[in-house]
């Protein structure tokens, strides 16, 4: 394992060796990274399928565009974590700040605890599971993906969505223009199914409800006045 | 009847009539094309002073005058370097057809400038055409990928266009063939929006963070501008500067789009003119004039309007509607397809409908044969030429040995309006209404 101090190094420098690396030859695919202490742009716009862990809280932009990497924050991360991830796997053990895997187009992103506000806007096929809850306005114009939520979603969830699916096992406090409830049939519970386990939390697939979109809005209408 | 007693109002034209019964009928606002149609203040309303005794000019054609400008001095590893300062503007395929989008990269790579990408991505084709290509960051992030922002030669976080300050892209339906479907990842033959804010910043220390992510990504590599549509200009380009812009694109209220509410396009934002002068007097507050370049949009037609920008303090100019024009947008063929658009050539703005009689702002392939890329590179270069051509001669005329050396000093107004958005005296006075 390699260990990167940014006590000791700039992010920059931490960045630039990810970089880098990804074009060497060392079997050790294995990276630390310490002493985050909130600091934006930790391990950004990975292209390898190295493993890195960042130990402690990260700012902004944490694991962001990243592809094949899987990045784990044993901590907290700050606003748009995994921001336009690609493929492989964010992991936030913590709370996640707002924004989080905003236009993800691929991959995994895993929130142990609470995301806040806008999780997952206009996702593009990105795969989002959070243990805990979705703050306001989250799956806000999601384009395509699944996003799966432990906890309660906020107001306005999946507004003007697109063709995104999204689960959530509590409550909704309420559905933002064009979701809907949809029947959760088996081939949905396995899809869930699947998701958790890929995220390694327990619990029960059948316990959460689906919502999508009515497609009201994909065309624009006079009738549909009231929701522009 | 008697003639002279028929009066059309001033108040209700009868293009107003017809748009309250077109309202009155649909209940929707109208989306279209272009830019704005009503008269602003424009560069037309200033003119140089040419050399007289007190100043001597450069020969035509014998003395060098440069048009060259590096472009990201302040803070990349690579910063571009443009032949000319004229540059073609964003304009996302999907708007513009694959023909019109190769035509445009060859035509500009043939002067030494760059184009730009827009909504939706970058496309292989776009990247083989364009020797120098900008990459938009753009609210919708539609076929964002970070392999694409590490191909391109630059970034452009675009906060805001001239047309729409404050409003988000669209783009209709009848456009959206499967490509363009699969690149936003969307459902083809929808209604696209855009958003109107970026998903995961607002405000300008967001915007720093952010910027800082992208040099990251990139190694610090490129060169990032921030494209912003005129409103609060002087606040905008020191915010600009402040969050870590190598340039900034100033996009006045005149600059095309393919698709917006006219609300929009009339009613919001300030023209190009006074918006340059404000940016430059942002810039030199700040002792960032050349040090972070400025780019300039909307309305620029000559090499008449590039001089004056220059001359103002811009470092170089960005082209949307007129390098169309180039490709013989509005031109007077295929007449009946403008009357079946229920317009004729000249006052054509629908590109918004994808029918775009001369095969430029379509994605039907029938439609895209009218325009050959080959010819159409041509075309774009031949024009860009003119204008580098007009730029350098009128700088000559000055005195001047680089297009940069221009200076307002060397322009007065024609117009009072113009005269105080310029900050150039009214000519034949010392009078700048306002200011002195
Ligand atoms: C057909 C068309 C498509 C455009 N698409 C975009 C876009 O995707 N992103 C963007 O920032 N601006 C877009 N613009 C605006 C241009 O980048 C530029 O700001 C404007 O055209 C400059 O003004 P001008 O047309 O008067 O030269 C578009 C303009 C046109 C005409
Ligand atoms: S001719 Fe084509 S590009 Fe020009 S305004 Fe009409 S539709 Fe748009």
């Amino acid at each position: 394992m390699h260990t990167l101090d940014l006590d000791r190094m700039a992010v920059r420098d931490v960045n630039q060796r990810l970089h880098s690396d990804a074009a060497g030859t060392d079997t050790d695919q294995r990276y630390e990274i310490l002493n985050p202490m909130g600091r934006h742009a930790i391990a950004v716009g990975l292209d390898h399928p190295f493993d890195v862990t960042v130990r402690g809280h990260a700012g902004y932009y944490c694991g962001s565009m990243n592809k094949e990497a899987t990045v784990t924050i044993d901590g907290n991360a700050g606003v748009g974590v995994a921001e336009n991830i690609m493929s492989g796997t964010v992991h936030v053990t913590g709370y996640a700040s707002q924004s989080a895997a905003a236009t993800g187009h691929g991959g995994l992103v895993v929130i142990g605890g609470d995301a806040s506000a806008r999780c997952g806007i206009s996702m593009k096929g990105v795969d989002i599971v959070v243990g805990g809850s979705v703050g306001h306005m989250s799956a806000f114009m999601a384009q395509s993906g699944h996003m799966v939520v432990c906890g309660d979603a906020g107001e306005s969830f999946g507004d003007s969505i697109y063709e995104a699916q999204l689960f959530v096992r509590g409550s909704v406090e309420s559905l933002g223009a064009d979701c809907i409830e949809k029947e959760m049939g088996p081939e949905h519970v396995e899809t869930v199914r699947g998701l958790l386990e890929r995220a390694g939390i327990d619990a029960d697939p059948a316990e959460f409800r689906r919502y999508g979109s009515a497609r009201q809005l994909y065309n624009f209408k006079i009738g549909n006045i009231g929701y522009y | 009847m008697d003639e002279r007693k028929v009066r059309e109002s001033a108040t209700f034209p009868p293009h107003v009539i017809a748009e309250i019964q077109r309202a009155a009928s649909e209940g929707l606002y109208y989306i279209r094309g272009a830019g704005a149609k009503r008269p602003v203040p424009t560069f037309d309303d200033l003119v140089f002073l040419g050399a007289s005794i007190s100043r001597y000019p450069l020969e035509g054609y014998r003395e060098k005058c440069d048009t060259n400008v590096t472009i990201g001095t302040r803070f990349a590893k690579k910063p571009i370097e443009l032949k000319i300062p004229i540059t073609i503007a964003g304009m996302s395929f999907g708007a513009l057809g694959a023909n019109a989008k190769q035509a445009l990269g060859h035509g500009a790579s043939a002067m030494g400038t760059s184009t730009t990408t827009g909504d939706g991505g970058m496309t292989e084709e776009e990247r083989e055409a364009s020797d120098i290509l900008v990459y938009q960051y753009l609210p919708s992030r539609y076929g964002m990928e970070p392999d694409q922002l590490r191909k391109a030669d630059a970034i452009e976080v675009v906060a805001g266009q001239g047309a729409k300050p404050g409003g988000g892209g669209m783009l209709l339906g009848q456009k959206i063939t499967d490509r363009v479907a699969q690149m936003r990842t969307l459902p083809k033959g929808i209604d696209q929006r855009s958003a109107c804010r970026h998903p995961d910043w607002t405000g300008p220390d967001d915007l720093e963070i952010k910027i800082q992510e992208l040099r990251e990504i990139t190694d610090w590599e490129k060169p990032i501008y921030i494209k912003v549509g005129a409103t609060r200009t002087k606040f905008d380009t020191m915010l600009a500067v402040k969050a870590g812009a190598d340039a900034i694109v100033i996009d006045g209220m005149q600059g095309g789009t393919a698709a917006t509410q006219t609300c929009f396009i009339e009613d919001v934002g300030i023209p190009t003119l006074p918006a340059v002068r404000q940016a430059v007097e942002a810039l030199k507050e700040l002792d960032m004039h050349r040090e972070v370049q400025l780019i300039v949009s909307g309305g620029m037609r000559t090499g008449g309007d590039v001089a004056k920008a220059l001359a103002l303090g811009a470092d170089a100019v960005s082209i949307g509607m007129a390098s169309l024009m180039a490709l013989n947008c509005n031109a007077p063929i295929y007449e009946e397809d403008y009357h079946a658009l229920g317009t004729r050539p000249g006052s054509c703005h629908h590109c918004h409908t994808g029918k775009c009689p001369v095969g430029i702002t379509t994605q039907d392939p029938e439609l895209e044969k009218r325009l050959d890329p080959e010819l159409g590179a041509q075309r774009v270069r031949n024009y860009l030429a003119t204008l580098t051509l007009e730029c350098q001669t009128l700088a000559r005329a000055c005195g001047k040995s680089h297009v940069h050396n221009l200076e307002p000093e060397d322009m007065v107004a024609l117009t009072m309006e113009a005269a105080a958005m310029a900050r150039v005296p009214l000519a034949g006075t010392d009078w700048i209404p306002g200011w002195s």
